[in-house]
């Protein structure tokens, strides 16, 4: 428990020190995801360290949406007439992204023979 | 009730008052998602939201003071990222098996998400910084986050997007396949990990195990490239 969390931010510590000094164009968590899974890939016995913990923060990921949905509410008024065309940017993208990366993947599939096993 | 004023403005001082609301009224939605037989519309962060709001509307609480509490929570986000590394680890096997499938979907996935959303709001003359908020909404919550704070983008506003589009993936994903006729559980499951996330994700197990956990991949997958394609599809619209 102790050991995974202080992997977890060090991990991140490491990828947010690294974005700022580099100014790469990547958030530091995402560069900490990048390099928690070379520490994986490269010590297969690391997984069982951190499997608890991270099965544990994953379990309830939607909960760490709240503290910054509850700030939408104070947004809403500032939005004004730009509401409706949000609510059809967001259905018109997630039908059109959902239909063309299904598509692709199943002709990519079929072109290359990689079946489902 | 002076007694009770008194209490109120000890604890209204501290944090632990919200941070207490916030798991709270999680737990809430997430039993009232569940006595709705996980029906996505039922979705316990819009639950949650809902009922912290209205609790800071009728205590005349601000935003800021709410935060200084529910701050812990949010910090998880950073660690939670980092922690999608394990799911991903776990399904390289799959991974390996559908190497070109997987790139050209997350490839085109992506792209689709960021560009037609930016294309739709622009058309309907939204403000580009409203315009980055939204090119990342594809991507899980705290990598959309990471992601629209760079570009210049609202972090609270960027939530919502991110919110509306799980929520909106888990409701649209079985009618719009089903009309395609894909029966590639594979593509089924990495099509909405890749738009609508952990929301998306959630959908997905409860469909099939292989739809689930090729949208776990997806979605971890999407986290990387949203952090590249996004920038880029917003740049086509300043």
């Amino acid at each position: 428990m102790l050991h995974a969390l202080t992997a977890l931010l060090l991990c991140q510590l490491v990828g947010e020190a690294a974005t700022r000094s580099l100014s790469l164009p990547l958030p530091g968590p995402v560069l900490g995801l990048v390099l928690m899974l070379a520490l994986l890939v490269s010590f297969p016995r690391f997984a069982a360290l951190m499997r608890p913990v991270a099965q544990g923060i994953l379990a309830h990921l939607s909960l760490l949406f709240v503290p910054a949905g509850v700030g939408v509410v104070g947004h809403l008024a500032t939005l004004g007439g730009q509401t409706m065309a949000l609510m059809l940017a967001v259905v018109g993208s997630t039908v059109l992204s959902i239909a063309a990366g299904a598509v692709t993947f199943a002709a990519v599939a079929r072109l290359t023979g990689a079946r489902d096993d | 009730m002076t007694e009770f004023a008194e209490i109120w403005s000890y604890l209204s001082q501290g944090p632990l008052l919200w941070l207490t609301a916030t798991l709270a009224a999680y737990a809430l939605g997430d039993a009232c998602f569940r006595a709705a037989g996980r029906n996505p519309l039922a979705n316990p962060v819009l639950i949650s939201v809902v009922v912290l709001a209205a609790l800071l509307w009728l205590t005349g609480t601000t935003y800021a003071t709410y935060f200084a509490g529910a701050q812990f929570v949010h910090f998880l986000l950073g660690p939670a990222t980092v922690a999608l590394a394990l799911p991903l680890y776990d399904s390289l096997p799959q991974l390996r098996r559908a190497l070109l499938p997987v790139l050209a979907a997350l490839i085109v996935g992506s792209l689709t998400a960021a560009l037609s959303a930016l294309a739709i709001a622009h058309a309907f003359g939204v403000s580009p910084e409203v315009l980055a908020a939204l090119a990342a909404k594809s991507a899980t919550a705290p990598v959309a986050i990471g992601i629209a704070e760079r570009m210049g983008g609202s972090p609270t506003l960027t939530a919502m997007l991110v919110i509306l589009t799980g929520v909106t993936g888990a409701v649209v994903a079985t009618p719009v396949l089903n009309a395609l006729r894909l029966k590639d559980w594979r593509a089924r499951g990495f099509a909405v990990g890749v738009t609508s996330h952990g929301i998306g994700t959630a959908r997905a197990f409860q469909v099939h195990p292989t739809a689930g956990a090729f949208a776990g991949l997806g979605m971890a997958l999407n986290a990387i490239a949203t952090a590249l394609i996004a920038p880029f599809a917003l740049s086509l619209f300043q």
